[in-house]
């Protein structure tokens, strides 16, 4: 057998539709190269094989019944951030290290109720608070491209599983770059999708008013297959936004001539590696060549939005993560009969360094006396930064950028210094403070490892990011290079 | 400005978190560091801008108020550290 963990969803569901492959050789195509390489790459919490291959058996019947859709009998694996009935959700903390959900995230039914393959749960940043996925309580995940390095983060074990072949796509999740940016550092295609498009229901949640979930795949074809399933409107997540279904493989294909491309001088910061740069450089002339209209563009209030991010995350992180009381489930810390004491230390051992600490920024942004100067101060610069977005999408219809200013870093170089890793997502921040859809698409090397250009558009503007980058992607090889591991 | 040591120890009580003698320290100078970073928005005019909460537009979303099934009440206590009967067992909130 070829090696079938290597399909897109496209050739997969072709292949399995037309009865050349089953779904539990796909599976089990799958389930071998994670045996071979989860040892180096480590992208997974758990691995479900059993649950895997009786989903292989269901979806093989639905193709069978000519049931199903795309991801009929589809390898995913899904960011351990997401519940799963009955499997471990662990947002990779201690405080979850035993919880086992009672019902399943709104995007995993829909995955589950198309026939779909859970291979397991994506390792991550605890409560996906991280750039490097080396803030795991369980283990750090190693990029494929240099297992010495990070793969980014939080969603660092969706884009190492990715890239490294162990599944066919990946659902991680994005609130200020988690999964674009280990998309970029891996070599992979990551959509965050636009606020509201993507049920949040069964998502544990970090930063509310900035949560999304997206796809990770090996192609922009395949993001846009994953987000035609995962995406509409789910009553039991207020947020989620009423509107037609459209169907995101649509512009596929169309070229971009005339596309107006803006080029933002803010995300070309002081510190950007110039093998990054160059990529950039030479992804903009493809993009004209292609027809596209490159124009430069200022959004002035961009070095405003580190500070702005890590007001109105932590504050809102502070807020959601005062559930874990050890009370409901979830670590307990049972040595004292005393009532605060067993919070206090409960939340001690079940929090890791970071998670505290974005906790008690948070506090101290939310308490009194600080909340104008901090909080209100953030929420109204963050008005002032969508309206700067605002004013560039009356020019162009999308914006072209670095994802991240620096490839894939060594494991531990950055953990002394929380700053310098919050630096590290400073191309992407801004786009969840103002609720846009961003995609990252890979856009060449440097130094033999991946760099992606990040396309950011209008609200709801996924279709014309997922027809450029495809454009993109199609004039390229980038897409089909593949780490030796 | 570098956070007070005794100002560390008030944001751990607020959010109830335990802190050994190094984190205090540690937490501090890592605090103090970050909050200097969002010295930057002082620059920023934003007199008269109404500030936004999250970016969908979205208002206090209403549904219909009909009976839907809920979760099952063993499966709600299934996780529970420790439980009693149908309950949730707590620690003493209220002192004799």
């Amino acid at each position: 057998m070829p090696e079938l963990n290597w399909l897109s969803i496209q050739e997969a569901h072709d292949q399995l539709a037309s009865k050349q492959i089953s779904s539990v050789e796909l599976t089990q195509s799958c389930l071998d190269r994670i045996d071979a390489v989860e040892d180096q790459v480590q992208s997974f919490l758990t691995i479900t094989p059993e649950i895997a291959l009786a989903q292989a058996e269901v979806a093989d019947r639905m193709l069978a019944a000519g049931e199903g859709g795309p991801l009929t009998g589809i390898p995913v694996q899904i960011k351990d951030v997401m519940c799963t009935e009955g499997v471990p959700t662990t947002c990779a903390s201690r405080m979850l290290e035993n919880f086992v959900p009672v019902y399943n995230a709104t995007v995993v039914e829909k995955l589950i109720n198309q026939g779909a393959v859970m291979l397991g749960k994506g390792n991550m940043d605890e409560f996906a608070m991280g750039s490097s996925c080396e803030n795991s309580a369980f283990h750090p995940t190693h990029n494929p491209w240099d297992l010495e390095r990070v793969p980014g983060g939080s969603s660092g074990g969706a884009a190492a599983s990715v890239a490294s072949g162990e599944t066919i796509f990946a659902l991680g999740s994005d609130t200020g770059g988690s999964v674009r940016q280990p998309a970029s550092l891996c070599g992979v295609v990551g959509l965050k999708p636009t606020y509201g498009l993507v049920s949040r229901y069964g998502l544990i949640a970090f930063a509310s008013s900035l949560d999304q979930i997206g796809p990770v795949g090996r192609s922009v074809q395949d993001c846009a297959l994953v987000l035609n399933t995962i995406a509409g409107h789910d009553p039991r997540d207020a947020t989620s936004v009423a509107r037609d279904q459209q169907d995101y493989t649509a512009t596929l294909g169309q070229d971009i001539k005339g596309m107006r491309l803006g080029v933002p001088e803010e995300y070309f910061v002081d510190g950007m590696e110039p093998g990054t740069r160059k990529a950039i450089d030479e992804a903009l002339a493809k993009l004209e060549y292609l027809g596209a209209i490159i124009k430069p563009v200022s959004l002035p209030t961009t070095r405003y939005a580190l500070a702005c991010y890590y007001i109105i995350a932590p504050s809102e992180c502070s807020a959601n993560l005062a559930r874990y009381d050890g009370v409901k489930y979830g670590y307990s810390y049972q040595d004292t009969s005393d009532m605060w004491e067993a919070l206090e230390k409960t939340r001690e051992y079940g929090f890791g360094p970071e998670v505290t600490r974005r906790v008690m920024l948070g506090t101290y942004a939310l308490s009194s006396g600080y909340y104008d100067a901090y909080y209100l101060k953030a929420q109204k610069a963050r008005t002032l930064i969508r309206q700067d977005f605002d004013r560039v999408f009356q020019e162009v219809d999308a914006l072209v950028t670095p994802t991240s200013p620096v490839t894939a870093f060594k494991i531990g170089e950055k953990t002394g210094d929380p700053v310098q890793m919050y630096l590290i997502d400073v191309c992407t921040l801004p786009v969840n403070i103002a609720g846009l859809p961003g995609l990252s698409v890979p856009c060449g090397f440097s130094d033999g490892l991946p760099v992606g250009m990040q396309l950011i558009g209008p609200n709801f503007s996924e279709g014309i990011l997922l027809r450029t980058a495809h454009a993109y992607e199609a004039a390229t090889e980038w897409s089909s290079a593949r780490p030796t591991l | 400005m570098p956070l007070e040591r005794s100002e560390v120890e008030r944001i751990a009580s607020l959010a109830r978190i335990g802190l050994t003698e190094e984190e205090i320290e540690m937490v501090g100078d890592q605090l103090s560091h970050i909050l200097e970073q969002f010295e930057v928005l002082n620059e920023l005019d934003t007199s008269g801008v109404t500030p936004t909460g999250h970016a969908s537009g979205l208002q206090t979303v209403m549904r219909e108020d009909t009976a839907e099934d809920s979760l099952d009440h063993e499966d709600v206590l299934k996780n529970a550290p420790r439980r009693e009967g149908e309950f949730f067992r707590v620690n003493a909130v209220l002192e004799e």
